[in-house]
């Protein structure tokens, strides 16, 4: 990779350029673009986890004034393809999770919809279910591949050999239980069809991957669908092309002309709309008697659906984590009658992480060691996975970056040694990881307007992560103009397509495609172009992909009270040091990084769908069973971030930075929270009950 | 939700009428309760008769020395009021220490001792519940119960009374002043809510139609050395777990007087008689705090997730008594 | 049942024929076409939906418009003084308060109903008297803020918003 873009916007804390309108709340979601004679769906869910719909009575729903359509499996519009059956709604008799979709009224008004929508009377042939993921269970299957496409299985050297023979060893089990991504803003679309053409407003992470998506299961061409989703209220991996999308427009067809309205509630969102499958993680770690790794080995556990598999790649992380010449990871499946699990924020990493740092933390101490100092005892040289140097690795400068700033050097190593004021007082360590990734199929077109600026378009989105002013500035420095001279649009498949936003590969691709566009524009019209000129460009490749293993590194450091009565457990004290390339605009990094840090803590502390395995549902299915973190329970929380200049990654020497900050919370937590009362809690989340004696 | 009429009501007695005549009519606060389980069809009245600008809207000092506190008061102006404050802190604990503040903003005070369980089987009308459909059976049972009873259950219903304020009021020994189709009355509070039984689809013994008036907190000083400790899943804006209510009166360390009551234990705010008898006349000291939690305790049976309610209620009623007594104890 | 009202928001006033079932959030959101307060959960568990209601911050999705005939409500947008923000939301964009903004709404009127009782005096779960003053620290800004959930994790740049506003 050559020429990084010259920083001059790039570096600077621009302030968020879609801020006023979030602020004052005029920013349009999905739900909230004005439309005319909009018409509202309210859905109806199975009640069953498995089995088939025998009949579906609509009678007194469709009597009801102000109904409009009621859609059931026997009259609902076909779909040209039904092979995802997690997206064929509607399409057949077969019922493959709890809370799927069975039916679904179109009225006049939401509330009229979701009367009737209790009105329809749906009557199953039921089948028994199984949706408990237990690791004795003997159905357990490798899967081809884990997500997206990582080898289910690796092994390096003789790792049950070298675990056998080791000086030190730690055998332990860690779970993690299954969580829901619950951005603020549920999943919302607005549907309208005139002719055989379809605009959907979607609440959407990857507006292009919903509309080849939807194009795909009607057979259109795509450019018969256009997405738009200016504004997205978060997503963390949830706002995909899910169900919720296609029944909209579905049922928009039986309605044509008028746009159909359907936002999910937040209950519905616990079964429709993916979620981090629980695990189960083995892990064994083995090391000479001066505290280096000899043998790692990290098995999981993990769910999926019986309707559609999701691999999460929970133990990809340690592949390449730690120096050690005997390794093994492996995972292991149960396609279950539940919902089909997804992404959520730092998939594989997060719960991968989790189990690998605790286990460091305890081996650590098994070793006599500094839990800092035995990081950095066993930090490989190159990649122990592939044998490839790394573009830049920076997880010492990070440690001990964190521990300087931490006063690490003062913790007095012995557990449940320190209380203050009737609340036991530790702290704790771990890193951070995550890869730097690229998705193809991004492209951007500028266009030379009035008055010296410059439109710059591309169907990226904005889902809290900051695009819209941080693309701008990207912009701004691949043509060589102030940032006010850009005027980015996106959020819109009209736009040049985007790659979706995930696997913090947003700024990676969108942004490489930009500066590629500005690259051809210059080309070809110098820095005096005429008003109209137009370029386009498309993310390069880039040939140090095959040539450097790429990831971000970062080190977490918690301070945490335990009541020593009432095992109440607090984070007073977060901070997180990230070594992630270059950081374009560092007041929406850092609170990137400090967002997906309070993410880690409330997975620490609070977030648990508990699945209640006899309705094969999550009994916990709102806000006020499913806790995610208060304000009351942040702290003092911070992020820094260490000067990396890698010229390998991309043209912005940027690494993403939207998942890292998840990856590692919780284990620096529970390690504290061992630091503070000597009791070790492997099976997240950290909550009161785990604490008290 | 089925559509309904709504009508405001000028005063107490046409809205108990109205209400006592229909069958489908129910009493209508702030709706913070009411409205939740009409979305989620737990709810289905066909009338609501809206009482929240009833002029009950008034704290009044009341004859004797104890204090009046209208139905229609808002949580959060309860828990300001200084009266409150400074004679029954508890009280004004106990409020703070529910919902949030926008919800306390609206949320009136029949509304909040009237608000329901929040079993999560209850709210979800897809699962059995006796307490929502009388001989359907109780999901909670064996299934997800970190968030229920450990005392006072019974085989047909084991969830939790969700109220904070109610907890303080019972060991407060309120009054609640109702108005009823045929008259007024008056009913202490532990004698309103009551034990599931086999009736779990009655929380009080409050006939339909009967409106809730107002609360009296009788006279008593030693209220104003009292407190509220609410321990929860997380720091703020969650449902008790455990919590404790305790007023003591201390004379030269030893305990004349005491008062406590525990929520997240029971179908009712727990009046914790039995510590209470083994602390009156003993040292205000940590043995007798824990041996009287114990007492209190010695009846309690878990249910698959909450065994650590029992731990955890009985720290907890030390940790309070121990923070009332602190003083003493220099 | 269809019931005619009045509700006065941001200072406009509208005459408006709402279903009894309706919340005092879907009149604004889908019948008014004012979207700035949010809908997160629809069954006040998150505090998206805050608005000012007769002057005090309160959630809307609990609350029918019906039993609010002729409140008057004030919105996010409304705080804003023509171009001139209102300073919660000047501090807002300053720290960076926010991400994906959708519970920003909420938050700032929360934000700025929370201002207003501490002004009058009104302890919270935190403060060490209750009977005394309120100091607004930091701790007492995060408990009287926990009603807004944020899932993007801007709180700590929401209590620094609200820490420069109040001092
Ligand atoms: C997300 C959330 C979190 C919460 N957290 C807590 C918490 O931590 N602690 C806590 O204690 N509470 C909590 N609450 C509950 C809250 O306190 C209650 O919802 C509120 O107090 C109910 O008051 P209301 O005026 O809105 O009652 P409504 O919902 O209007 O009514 C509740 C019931 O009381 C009846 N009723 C109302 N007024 C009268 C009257 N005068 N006479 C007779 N019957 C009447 C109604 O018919 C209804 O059955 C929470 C609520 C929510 C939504
Ligand atoms: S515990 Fe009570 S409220 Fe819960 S399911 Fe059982 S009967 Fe219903
Ligand atoms: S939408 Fe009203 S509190 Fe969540
Ligand atoms: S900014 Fe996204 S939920 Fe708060």
């Amino acid at each position: 990779m050559t020429g990084l873009l010259e920083p001059r916007a790039i570096g600077t804390s621009l302030e968020r350029l879609d801020g006023r309108a979030k602020v004052t709340g005029t920013a349009p979601y999905a739900f909230e673009h004005p439309v005319d004679n909009g018409v509202y769906l309210h859905p109806v869910q199975s009640s069953i986890a498995r089995g088939r719909i025998t009949a579906v009575d609509a009678t007194e729903a469709e009597a009801l004034d102000g109904v409009i359509a009621v859609l059931t499996p026997a009259n609902a519009p076909r779909l040209v393809s039904g092979d995802d059956r997690e997206l064929a709604v509607l399409q057949s008799d077969e019922v493959g999770f709890r809370g799927q979709f069975v039916a679904a009224v179109v009225a006049e008004s939401s509330e009229i919809a979701r009367q009737a929508a209790d009105m329809v009377g749906v009557t199953y042939d039921r089948q028994p279910h199984d949706t408990e993921l237990r690791a004795d269970r003997d159905d357990l299957y490798a899967p081809g591949v884990v997500n997206p496409d990582y080898p289910t299985d690796t092994s390096d050297g003789d790792p049950d050999g070298a675990f056998a023979s080791a000086a030190v060893t730690i055998d332990e089990t860690y779970t993690t239980p299954m969580e829901h991504n619950n951005p603020m803003e549920p999943h919302a679309t607005v549907a309208l069809w005139a002719g055989d053409a379809l605009t959907l407003y979607d609440s959407t992470q990857g507006p292009n991957l919903v509309r080849d998506g939807i194009a795909g299961l009607f057979g259109l061409p795509a450019d018969r669908v256009r997405v738009i989703a200016p504004h997205v209220g978060g997503g963390f991996g949830s706002k995909t092309l899910h169900a919720n999308v296609v029944l909209a427009a579905v049922a928009a067809r039986v309605v044509a002309g008028r746009p159909v309205k359907f936002a999910l509630t937040r209950q519905q969102m616990f079964s429709l709309v993916g979620y981090r499958t629980p695990t189960i993680q083995r892990i064994r770690l083995g090391a000479d008697s001066d505290g280096r790794l000899t043998a790692i080995t990290h098995d999981v556990i993990e769910q999926t659906s019986r309707i559609k598999e999701f691999a999460e790649q929970t133990a990809v992380p340690t592949r390449s984590m730690y120096a050690a010449p005997n390794r093994r990871t492996t995972h292991r499946l149960a396609a279950l009658d539940v919902p089909v699990p997804t992404w959520m924020r730092g998939p594989g990493e997060c719960p991968g992480m989790y189990a690998l740092e605790s286990a460091m933390d305890e081996m650590a101490l098994a070793c006599g060691l500094d839990p800092v100092e035995f990081r950095i005892r066993n930090e490989p040289d190159v990649d122990p996975e592939s044998g490839l140097p790394f573009s830049s690795r920076n997880l010492v400068a990070c440690l001990r970056e964190g521990a300087r700033r931490f006063g690490w050097e003062r913790r007095d190593p012995i557990p449940a040694a320190r209380r203050e004021d009737g609340w036991l007082v530790g702290t704790g360590v771990a890193a951070s990881t995550f890869p730097v990734i690229r998705i193809p199929g991004s492209a951007a077109t500028i266009r030379r307007v009035h008055d010296g600026r410059y439109r710059v378009e591309i169907a990226a989105v904005d889902i809290g992560t900051g695009t819209w002013t941080a693309l701008t500035q990207i912009a701004a420095d691949a043509l060589d103009v102030p940032v006010d001279a850009v005027d980015l649009q996106i959020g819109d498949t009209a736009l040049p397509p985007a790659s979706v936003a995930g696997g913090s590969s947003g700024i990676t691709s969108w942004g490489s495609a930009v500066v590629d566009a500005a690259r051809e524009f210059r080309e070809k019209y110098g820095p005096d172009p005429e008003d109209g000129d137009e370029a386009g460009g498309a993310m390069p490749d880039n040939p140090d992909t095959e040539r450097f293993a790429m990831h971000a590194y970062g080190a977490q450091f918690a301070e945490v009270r335990v009541h020593a009565d009432t095992g109440e457990i607090r984070v007073p004290r977060l901070l997180g040091v990230f070594a992630a390339g270059r950081i374009i605009n560092p007041r929406t990094a850092r609170s990137q990084f400090v967002g997906a840090m309070t993410m880690g803590l409330s997975m620490a502390l609070h977030e648990d769908s508990v699945m209640d395995p006899r309705f094969g549902q999550v009994a916990n299915h709102d806000f006020a069973g499913y806790h995610i973190a208060t304000n009351a329970d942040i702290g003092s929380i911070d992020a820094i971030w260490i000067e990396e200049d890698d010229p390998h990654v991309n043209a912005m020497g940027s690494k993403g930075i939207g998942e890292i900050g998840i990856v590692g919370t919780a284990a620096a937590i529970a390690n504290a929270a061992h630091h503070a009362t000597g009791i070790r809690i492997r099976d997240l989340p950290l909550t009161a009950d785990k604490y008290i004696r | 939700m089925i559509p309904f009429d709504y009508e405001r009501a000028d005063d107490a007695r046409s809205a108990v009428a109205t209400v006592a005549g229909r069958p489908g009519a129910v009493f209508l606060g702030a709706g913070t309760n009411l409205v939740d389980h009409m979305k989620l069809g737990v709810a289905n009245p066909d009338l609501l008769v809206d009482v929240s600008r009833l002029p009950f809207d008034v704290i009044e000092p009341l004859q004797g020395g104890g204090v009046r506190i209208g139905a229609t008061v808002r949580n959060s102006d309860l828990a300001a009021a200084p009266v409150i404050r400074q004679r029954y802190p508890m009280l004004a604990a106990a409020l703070l220490a529910g919902a949030s503040g926008q919800l306390r903003n609206v949320a009136t005070t029949a509304g909040n001792l009237l608000q329901r369980t929040r079993c999560v089987y209850f709210q979800d009308v897809t699962t059995p519940c006796n307490k929502r459909r009388p001989g359907s059976g109780c999901s909670a049972v064996e299934g997800y119960t970190r968030d229920h009873a450990i005392l006072g259950a019974s085989p047909h219903c084991v969830a939790v009374h969700p109220s904070d304020m109610a907890v303080a009021l019972t060991a407060l020994d309120a009054v609640v002043q109702v108005e009823g189709p045929s008259g007024p009355r008056s009913l202490a509070i532990s004698d309103l809510y009551r034990l599931p039984g086999d009736q779990p689809q009655r929380d009080t013994v409050l006939e339909h139609g009967e409106l809730i008036t107002a609360v009296d907190l009788p006279e008593l000083p030693m209220a104003a050395r009292s407190s509220y400790r609410k321990v929860r899943d997380r720091a703020s804006y969650a449902f008790a777990l455990v919590s404790v209510a305790a007023a003591v009166d201390v004379v030269d360390g030893v305990m004349r007087d005491v008062r406590i009551a525990l929520g997240g234990v029971a179908h009712k705010p727990w009046r914790a008689s039995r510590a209470e008898e083994a602390l009156r006349g003993a040292p205000a000291a940590e043995d007798a705090f824990r041996h009287a939690a114990d007492a209190e305790l010695t009846e309690a049976r878990p249910l698959r997730d909450n065994a650590f309610k029992i731990p955890m209620a009985r720290n907890t009623m030390v940790t309070v008594l121990r923070g009332l007594t602190w003083e003493e104890g220099r | 049942m269809d019931v005619e009202m009045t509700l006065r928001v941001d200072g406009a006033r509208y005459r408006l024929v709402v279903d009894t079932r309706t919340t005092l959030l879907d009149a604004l959101r889908e019948r008014l076409g004012i979207t700035s307060p949010k809908k997160g959960c629809d069954h006040g568990q998150c505090g998206a939906c805050t608005v000012l209601l007769d002057g005090r911050r309160a959630t809307t999705c609990l609350a029918l418009a019906v039993a609010h005939d002729d409140a008057e409500i004030i919105t996010a947008n409304g705080l804003a003084a023509g171009e001139e923000l209102h300073p919660v939301a000047r501090a807002f964009l300053d720290h960076d308060g926010f991400q994906c903004g959708y519970c920003t709404p909420g938050q700032i009127c929360s934000a700025v109903g929370m201002l207003d009782e501490v002004e009058a005096g009104w302890p919270s779960h935190v403060s060490e008297e209750l009977a005394g003053g309120v100091e607004l620290d930091d701790e007492e800004i995060r408990e009287r803020m926990s009603g807004n959930l944020c899932r993007c994790g801007a709180y700590a740049n929401i209590v620094a918003a609200i820490r420069e506003v109040a001092r």
